[in-house]
């Protein structure tokens, strides 16, 4: 009943289209993400479903009913949706409570059930002792609670989220993930959630849709994006993926395909019905790269450096030794600069031909 | 029962509106209806009247009106006169803004409230104050012994005298808008110049005043309006100095012919509105790509005017000396003294026409309660209006919003007068449905005053919309609120400093009007503003000089006042505050 169909939208801003052909199909209580650089549209779709925007093309339905169409659209006030802005919009000259209770006073709830609930709502997210402050003399993180407070007391049923922990530092980030993940769960609600911070998208969402320049490129589980890109943008878009040229692509049946790489044969994860080519596009990431005692790709070290957990090298590798490669290296390792060193491909994708 | 299904009961609730007739669009209807028929049906009418009076374009009547030689002659007065006051007020103003915003002249806050003063003082009693101060009683001229002897010609009854009152009251205008503009000038560009080993000159020169461009041109462009459009110095000034301008032309021709004289009329104001929006967007397009940087946490660092600080600053106040105490105590002496032109000791003082003023006059006290009553409800009603339309401008694209703006900026370029011409145009004939007609009753002035001061109202409430985030109104509509409870519980709780300021603005502006007024007023309704211009054409000069002096003294209460109790305007909003 809470499910979105976004159905081949478009929009424009005079003479840039921002939205091209977008579509997407989100079920009932589904958490979303959507991902991409700035300035992508990933707020123009957020506020084409809040209802903010009028449509040029296509339709959008929630739960089923048609909201947003070129000629028939339903205003914001009417879809029953919640936005936790990326500024939080709390109003100023209202208290937490007050704030927190806007929306059910608009829908004429009674007084003493509007109380209760959002004292219930504030203790929730443990700001009940605040309750009579104003935004202004709240911290950052205590508005967003603030904001998300205000959108559980309304109950709603989709809940849309614009970048709603940007403005935060990294520690609050974390334990607010927590909280929209606490969120979720109590609420079933359907969240749109969106965000630039792939860390935090792949951690929170069901699906995520990759987004570039107007476009959906791949809407997928995450572990499906980081391990099966469907192009080389989302391949080396997400977790420092690398793309490169492969030769002699030969499927092997079960998923799998052998291929050359740089002089070497490599083994492989396709799709299913990947067929023998003569060159592909391949991906993978820097843990995919391992160091070898026996045959491999040949590489010189020329940068070393410290991450904690693992030592980040980069290196020049290749018989000619001009691609320029990162590999991550568990734990106990010392690298230096100059040193010859020969690397062997655990794990890659290739990237299924998009003309076929 | 559980809020989801309350929810989803709301759209059947408010299905049962039209559907075209729900929220937004009854918001919008409402404004154009009202900006409709009180700014662009009367304009148009004007137009009309004026190019196509019988029902027919006829191009030998327009061209002999415009060649006539007094037209023509007006028509040169009103641009030379209008252009030299802008320049002396730009002049001024920006001189004035640079000194109090980049140095650190003294007792800054108390010179700006003086400056700025004048433009707060109604035209009319600026116009009588000056000519009183060159009066036999003038307490600083007549002290001297440099007053006029009986029979000369007053030296400010010409052009020049015109030029120079109206450069004066127009100064502020200037002032306000290059402040404005200085104040958003990031202090780093002029630190970067001094670390360049620029000088005090030629930072001046080289980086400030190139970047306070646009301001000094949109300051110029707001004195060049209200110069060709100000009535009570023109009047004052022009009438008995037999320079004639547009504006004493259609006012003279209107009060000795009547209504018979009004198409003629109308050509001419709409002329005068041709040159005003003409020289409106010159000096834009001069001020083209000004600097629109906006950086109002850091403010130019002041310079020192060391071992300066003192000529600079017995200039400074000479110049308020002049402007200010020169004319005002001589309104004031001419107010207590019996007859015109006798000088003021304890021998001549008198309160009677403080008295007459107050309590005799029957004309005085109608006209006051007139005056006020209407701007009470102007304001009233404005203010409303003015947030409703504010949202509508910073917040709504689409054709009708490009026409409100539209209608709202011409309302705020066009004379005064031009809009009296339009009233008394559109209100002449008997109204549908009624059957008899609006002319020469409160509600022809009422409605003008709805009509003049929608743009002074909105200008404040426009620069209130542009500090609040966008979101907390869609946080709003997210939450269910109709447009008429967001504007009511959201929207103006957040502007309603702005709200205020405009209110201050419109009653001091409105309740000493005299540009509409003064062609709208009957023997049924007068207002006060007009008033000083008829005690001074019936000769009762001391009797206009007090009431000058008690309308000075409302605008200092109004202004005080506001200082008093304004702590928590916003800053910028109250030309007066420094
Ligand atoms: N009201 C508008 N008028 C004109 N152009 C707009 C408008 N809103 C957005 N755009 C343009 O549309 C494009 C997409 O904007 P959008 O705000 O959706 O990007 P975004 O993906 O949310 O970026 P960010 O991550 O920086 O928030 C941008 O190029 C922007 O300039
Ligand atoms: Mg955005």
């Amino acid at each position: 009943m809470s499910d979105i169909r976004i159905d081949a939208i478009s929009k424009s801003f005079g003479p840039t289209q921002v939205l091209k052909d977008v579509s997407l199909a989100i079920e009932a209580g589904e958490f979303v993400a959507v991902l991409g650089p700035s300035g992508c549209g990933k707020t123009t779709l957020l506020r084409c479903l809040a209802g903010f925007e009028q449509l040029d093309g296509g339709h959008i339905a929630i739960g089923g009913e048609t909201v947003s169409a070129p000629r028939a659209h339903v205003p914001p006030e009417r879809r029953g949706i919640g936005v936790v802005f990326q500024n939080y919009a709390l109003w100023p000259h209202m208290s937490v409570a007050q704030n927190v209770a806007y929306g059910l006073k608009i829908a004429g709830i009674p007084r003493a059930e509007r109380m209760k609930r959002v004292s219930r709502v504030l203790d929730l997210v443990a700001l009940g002792p605040l309750a009579n402050r104003r935004p202004a003399d709240l911290s950052g993180g205590q508005r967003q609670r603030v904001a998300l407070a205000r959108c559980l007391a309304m109950e709603s049923r989709v809940v849309l989220l614009d970048e709603p922990l940007a403005n935060l530092d990294v520690h609050l980030r974390g334990a607010l993930e927590e909280e929209f993940a606490a969120f979720h769960a109590r609420s079933g609600a359907t969240m749109f959630y969106i965000t630039h911070d792939q860390a935090e998208a792949l951690a929170l969402a069901d699906r995520v849709a990759v987004m570039n320049a107007g476009r959906i490129l791949q809407f997928d589980r995450p572990e499906a994006l980081f391990s099966q890109p469907a192009s080389e943008t989302v391949a080396g878009f997400i977790g420092e993926g690398r793309v490169l040229e492969a030769e002699d692509i030969r499927p092997l049946g079960n998923g799998r395909a052998a291929a050359s790489l740089m002089g070497q044969t490599v083994e492989l994860r396709c799709a299913p019905g990947e067929r023998a080519r003569g060159r592909a596009k391949i991906s993978f990431h820097p843990g995919d790269l391992q160091l070898t005692e026996t045959q491999g790709i040949a590489a010189n070290v020329t940068r070393a450096t410290y991450r904690g957990a693992y030592l980040r090298a980069e290196v020049m590798a290749g018989p000619g030794g001009h691609v320029p490669l990162s590999v991550n290296i568990a734990a106990p390792a010392s690298l230096t600069r100059g040193q010859r060193i020969t690397l062997a491909l655990r794990d890659g994708w290739v990237i299924p031909d998009a003309a076929a | 029962m559980s809020l989801t299904e309350t929810l989803s009961k709301r759209p059947l609730r408010a299905l049962r509106l039209p559907r075209w007739l729900t929220g937004e669009a009854a918001l919008m209807l409402a404004l154009v209806l009202f900006v409709g028929v009180l700014s662009i049906a009367p304009l148009a009418r004007l137009a009309w009247a004026a190019l196509v009076p019988q029902g027919q374009f006829d191009a030998s009547r327009i061209a002999d009106i415009l060649g006539g030689r007094r037209v023509v002659g007006a028509t040169l007065n009103t641009i030379w006169i209008s252009v030299a006051a802008t320049c002396l007020a730009t002049v001024a103003g920006t001189l004035a803004a640079l000194l109090t915003t980049l140095t650190d002249m003294r007792a800054r806050t108390l010179w700006v409230f003086g400056f700025v003063l004048p433009l707060m003082i109604p035209p009319q009693v600026t116009a009588l104050a000056w000519v009183q101060a060159f009066s036999p009683s003038s307490p600083v001229l007549g002290a001297l012994g440099l007053s006029l002897p009986p029979g000369t010609r007053h030296p400010l009854y010409s052009m020049g005298g015109i030029i120079f009152l109206l450069g004066l009251y127009n100064a502020p205008l200037v002032f306000l808008s290059v402040r404005a503009s200085l104040q958003r000038l990031p202090a780093s560009l002029v630190e970067a110049a001094h670390s360049n080993g620029a000088g005090r000159g030629a930072v001046i020169r080289d980086i400030i005043l190139p970047l306070i461009r646009g301001g000094v041109f949109a300051g110029a462009a707001l004195a060049f309006v209200s110069s060709i459009g100000n009535f009570g110095i023109q009047a004052m000034l022009g009438i008995p100095a037999r320079v004639e301008t547009l504006i004493t032309m259609i006012y003279r021709r209107l009060n000795s012919y009547g209504p018979s004289a009004l198409n003629d009329m109308a050509l001419l104001a709409l002329l005068l509105a041709v040159l005003t929006v003409i020289g409106m967007t010159l000096t834009a397009w001069l001020g083209r790509k000004g600097d629109q940087r906006v950086d109002s946490a850091h403010r130019a660092p002041r310079m020192t005017l060391g071992p300066w600080q003192w000529p600079v600053g017995l200039a400074a106040w000479g110049y308020l000396l002049v402007c200010l105490a020169l004319p005002l105590s001589a309104l004031f002496a001419a107010a207590l003294v019996r007859g015109y032109g006798q000088p003021l000791n304890a021998e001549t003082i008198t309160f009677e026409n403080f008295a007459n003023a107050l309590f005799h006059h029957k004309g005085i006290r109608e006209a006051f309660v007139t005056s006020f009553w209407i701007t009470c409800t102007t304001v009233a009603v404005l203010i409303p209006v003015a947030v409703a339309l504010g949202y509508v401008l910073t917040w709504r694209r689409g054709w009708v919003a490009k026409l409100l703006r539209l209608a709202s900026e011409l309302a705020y370029a066009l004379p005064g007068i031009i809009i009296g011409v339009a009233m008394i145009l559109f209100f002449l004939r008997p109204l549908p449905f009624i059957g008899t007609g609006l002319y020469g009753t409160v509600w022809v002035i009422l409605a003008a005053y709805f009509s003049n001061f929608l743009a002074l109202a909105l200008r404040p409430i426009l620069g209130g919309y542009a500090q609040i985030d966008r979101a907390l109104d869609e946080a709003a509509q997210l939450a269910g609120a109709g447009i008429f409870t967001r504007l009511r519980t959201i929207i103006l709780p957040s502007v309603a400093p702005a709200a205020t300021a405009a209110g201050i603005l419109v009653f001091m502006t409105a309740i000493n009007e005299i540009q509409t007024s003064v062609l709208l007023v009957s023997s049924r309704a007068q207002t006060i503003g007009p008033m000083i211009i008829f005690l001074e054409e019936a000769g009762s000069s001391t009797l206009a000089a007090a009431v000058g002096c008690l309308m000075v003294l409302l605008v200092l209460a109004l202004m005080g006042l506001s200082l008093v109790f304004g702590r928590r305007l916003p800053e910028g909003v109250l030309p007066w505050r420094d």
